[in-house]
């Protein structure tokens, strides 16, 4: 069961604050409505979107879910921008 | 109901047939529109200010790293840099102009963002450089890249006047874009911002 998206970005091996960052830089080239799939390693980044979409009023989050691949964890989050 | 129809009778009975009241009920309609319009101006912006007067690179990119992380949430931010935190934003160091003290303390204060020691186990810079290794070696971004990207994400950058012109560091020591300000220009900011830190 996996979630839609529009486009994907791989901010794997990134760490605070950059997944914010350029996930904040990556949404802004998707058009209101679309979401975006962002891939993660930076544990904190889950409480880290949370805490963008509770702020920002541009944007929400869709869902998140965590992965694993090769013994890492992947924290997967999607964002729709709103405006 | 000849006098119209702006109150519904079966709502509020007894009003439409008593001119005081409403008159009454319109003055403290007015009185509450003009509160609400007082209190709007003093709630806070979705703005967050900090002021920099450490020049230690622990403290430092903790501040970059809040400052790029509120900016990157659409926050509007702004940095204060004063005292040590001037070392920061210094490029280069020229000693012409400036007297015996403002020479010494020139020398003896980082040159640039490049030699800032650490608050604790610095041992002359050695600590300094194995915090930095060790932070490459987590794929942390760099002082100067988190320096840059406050920049690229509109940060707005201050530099105190007075403390600059008490360390003698001249504006052309400083790195482009700082612009200059002083007690009021962050108190402008820091009165409207949800946080204000000093760090």
């Amino acid at each position: 069961m996996s979630q839609a998206f529009d486009k994907q970005f791989d901010a794997r091996g990134m760490n605070c604050p950059m997944p914010l960052v350029n996930a904040r830089k990556e949404i802004a080239k998707i058009e209101r409505g679309q979401v975006l799939k962002v891939l993660a390693t930076d544990k904190g980044s889950v409480a880290d979107f949370q805490g963008w979409a509770k702020v920002a009023k541009n944007v929400q989050l869709v869902a998140q879910e965590t992965e694993t691949a090769d013994g890492t964890c992947v924290y997967v989050h999607y964002v729709m921008r709103k405006a | 109901m000849s006098t119209g129809a702006e109150v519904n009778p079966s709502v509020a009975p007894g009003i439409a047939s008593d001119p005081a009241r409403i008159q009454a009920l319109e003055e403290k309609l007015r009185e509450l529109e003009e509160r609400l319009t007082r209190i709007e101006g003093q709630t806070a912006d979705d703005k967050v200010s900090l002021v920099v007067f450490s020049g230690d690179l622990d403290r430092v990119l903790a501040a970059f790293i809040i400052a790029t992380g509120a900016a990157a949430m659409g926050q509007q931010v702004s940095m204060f840099f004063t005292f040590w935190g001037l070392s920061v934003m210094k490029k280069d160091t020229k000693l012409s102009g400036k007297t015996l003290f403002q020479s010494m303390m020139a020398l003896m204060t980082p040159g640039s963002s490049k030699s800032l020691p650490v608050s604790k186990m610095n041992y002359f810079g050695v600590g300094a450089k194995m915090l930095r290794s060790m932070m490459k070696a987590k794929n942390v971004n760099s002082l100067e890249e988190l320096i840059a990207l406050a920049k690229e994400l509109g940060v707005r950058m201050i530099a105190c006047e007075m403390s600059r012109d008490v360390l003698g560091i001249k504006e052309s020591e400083l790195a482009a874009g700082l612009e200059c300000g002083g007690v009021a220009t962050f108190l402008g900011e820091s009165l409207k911002s949800r946080t204000s830190l000093f760090i």
